[in-house]
Formats: structure tokens, sequence, C-alpha cells
């Protein structure tokens, strides 16, 4: 645990005004507030420092007591002897007006909590403060959102059972309500945002509701037609294949594709490009009909 | 009145120690929308979060009205710019597995 400069923090002198930190504070808190830095977790911390800062700072007591021991802050619990009493619920600092963002416990040091405990905390008053928001992430292979399902997560130490929708993308956040952190003095509770990582270890490509995916189809086949197998995400599927088929020749195979979300039971579909192979180490009665065939072919038909 | 998705707003300012003309000025803005029944005022709860964002800017960052309302158009853009840009990854990641 180390020293935190919360002057240089707040960019200040030690000899700062009380109007000068609130300045400060005001000024970098802008620049930094996570509601005006979504999805910015450098920002986040970068607040919760500023936070810290004027919450010492900006109240007279924790300041001196901070002035006074600074570095030797190991040696505070002796000024606690010397009759510094902390203010039940001071919290609200006077330049924050009690309303910093849901902040909870964690969002503070280990330098705070051992020089100011607790107590020294904001939400101790009788503001009523909305819980913090929690934000997770849940790792998922692309077939666990084929369908929706249920599944239970540990989310602070907390268990929940949420329904994952079918057919989310990959980077999708969705909020789950009053699964934050509990509200202070009777606030309501935090949400909780899960991020969606979806892997895709499958053969089909994802856009949306489509998938993609490419069939091999042996010369004759594409020449002369006949039925192939193919692969789908419920299982196999007989398809016909047209005689003079072209290399790339794309199928659609309607509703095969992936679900689609928030519409229950509806599917994208599923495209199949035809990739042709052509035979190898031909035998010399092959080579003799192929070039048989060429001629006929030269000959027009 | 009883719904649960509605909070009376003299409720909600006595919860965040705000005065109602603050409220009162974000709905004259069009930044939020009071729901008025029987001449009691609420507040429903999809817009709280937005509101508590809106109330940490303007008493903990003293940004003022005109100040919020660039503010939440600027954040409205954000998302929807973070969502487009979502989108697009993984459309290059569909054209990078493609090879």
């Amino acid at each position: 645990m180390e020293f935190i400069d919360y002057y240089k923090i707040l960019e200040l002198d030690k000899s700062a005004k009380d109007e000068e930190i609130k300045k400060a504070y005001r000024k970098l808190a802008r620049k930094f507030h996570p509601d005006l830095n979504p999805n910015d977790a450098n920002a986040k911390k970068k607040f919760q420092q500023i936070n810290e800062a004027n919450e010492v700072l900006s109240d007279p007591e924790k300041r001196k007591k901070y002035d006074k021991y600074g570095k030797d802050w190991m040696h505070a619990e002796q000024f606690e002897k010397a009759g510094y009493q902390q203010r039940p619920g001071s919290g609200a600092s006077p330049g924050g007006g009690g309303h910093s963002g849901g902040f909870s416990e964690d969002d503070f040091s280990d330098f705070f909590s051992s020089m100011f405990g607790s107590g020294g905390r904001p939400g101790g008053g009788q503001v009523k403060y909305r819980g913090q928001d929690f934000n997770a992430q849940l790792q998922l292979d692309l077939k666990d959102v084929y369908k929706s399902h249920q599944q239970t997560l540990t989310v602070n130490g907390k268990n929940i059972r949420l329904t994952i929708p079918a057919g989310v993308e990959n980077g999708q956040t969705i909020k789950i309500s009053g699964h934050g952190s509990a509200g202070v003095n009777g606030g309501p509770n935090g949400d909780l945002y899960i991020t969606f990582s979806i892997s895709n270890n499958t053969k089909f490509r994802r856009e949306g509701s489509n998938l993609y995916a490419d069939a091999e189809l042996d010369l004759y086949t594409a020449l002369l037609g006949g039925e192939i197998m193919l692969d789908t995400f419920e299982g196999k599927v007989k398809l016909k294949v047209n005689p003079e088929t072209q290399p790339e020749t794309k199928v659609k195979l309607k509703g095969k594709g992936f679900a689609v979300y928030r519409k229950d039971s509806e599917f994208g579909d599923l495209y199949y490009t035809y990739k042709i192979k052509l035979p190898s180490n031909l035998s010399e009665k092959e080579i003799e009909l192929f070039k048989e065939l060429s001629k006929i072919r030269a000959n027009g038909k | 009145m009883e719904n649960k998705d509605l909070i009376p707003t003299v409720e909600f300012c006595e919860c965040h120690q705000i005065e109602f003309s603050f409220i009162n000025t974000l709905n004259e803005h069009g930044l939020i929308k009071i729901t008025s029944i029987e001449e009691k005022k609420y507040l429903s709860c999809d817009q709280l979060k937005n509101i508590e964002k809106m109330i940490h800017m303007h008493y903990d960052l003293d940004i003022n009205i005109e100040g919020i309302e660039a503010i939440s158009h600027l954040l409205e853009r954000v998302d929807l710019l973070h969502r487009e840009l979502n989108i697009l990854k993984n459309r290059l990641d569909f054209y990078k597995e493609r090879g």
C-alpha cells in the first residue's frame, strides 16, 4: 500500500484554498466523470482517484489529518487517540454536494481506508443513493446463443439466474435491472450490465442472423447434378444440386440461419457457396476421356 | 395513483435532495418527461438513470442546463457510434474468417 499524493492528483499546491480545491475537482471531474466517458475504464479509475482526493481535501478534518501525517500515514492511529473524531455521515463533500455518482466502498483505495476507515466514506448520511452499476463480461460459444437458455452467474458473490437471449451479438451489452449494488439508505439498486463475448468455433460465419459457409462439390455432381448432405445448426439436410452448377454458386437455405435477437422462433437464412473440387491423380483412361470431351467441346458439341 | 413504473417527483426530489425546479427545467428543455396524473407529477422509472446522470452533471460538475442538453445529445451519439462500431467489428471478423 503506497502513499497517495492527493494534491498531485488534483494538480494543486499544499497551500490550496477550499475554493481552489472545489474548482480543481470540478475541472477534472468534468473531464473524467464516468457519465461523460461511457465504457472508458481509464477515465473511471482516474475519476475514482479524483473523487477520493476531493473527499479528503475538501473535508477540513480529513485534510488536517492527511496534511499532518502525509507520508507517515502508518502512524495516523496515534492521531485518533489524540482526540480526532470522525463526523458521522460526513461523506457528502462540500464540493460534491453528495451526488458523487453512486460510488461504493470498493472505489476507495486501501490507503484511504487505512487512514480514514470505512466510516469516512460517503453514503453515511441520510441521502438516498442509487446503487452502483456493475459491469460483467460473459464468454459464450456461438452454439450457446442459438437458443435462449437459463444460466446462473456469480456477480460480486451473488448468484443471479438469468435468461441468455437467443441471437445476442458478440460485443452486445444487455442490462439486468436492479442487479447492481444495493442502494444506500433505501435508494434503488444499481443495474448489472453484461457484455457478451461470443467465440465462434463452428464452420459457419455469422453476420447478424444469417450464416454463411462453403460446400465442396465434386466435378461430376457439379456437372451432372445430384444430391449432397449439408450441415446446419440443427443437423444435416439433403440438398438437390442442379446440373451444370458453376463454381461460387450460392444457395440459400431459408430459415436455417441463426436465431433472430428478441424474436422467438425466428431464424435467418443459411447461405452455402459451392466450391468445386477438380479431380487429381487422373488415370490414363480419365485423361483420354477428358481429351475426348475437350475435342467435343472445341468442335461445338 | 399506484403504479410501480412511476415515481412521484416529490419523492424523487426528496430522495436526491434536489429542488423540483431542476427537474421541471429538465422537463421544459425536453430532456425528460414528467407525467401528470390528477394534478400529481411523476417520473417513469426508465428515465431514472438518465436523470441521475443529469443530477451528477449539474450538482457535482456545475454544468448548466444548456451544457447538460449538449452533453446528453453527444452521449446519445457516442452510444449510437459505439453500437455501430460493434456491428462493424463483427462484420470485419466475418470477412477475416472468410479469409
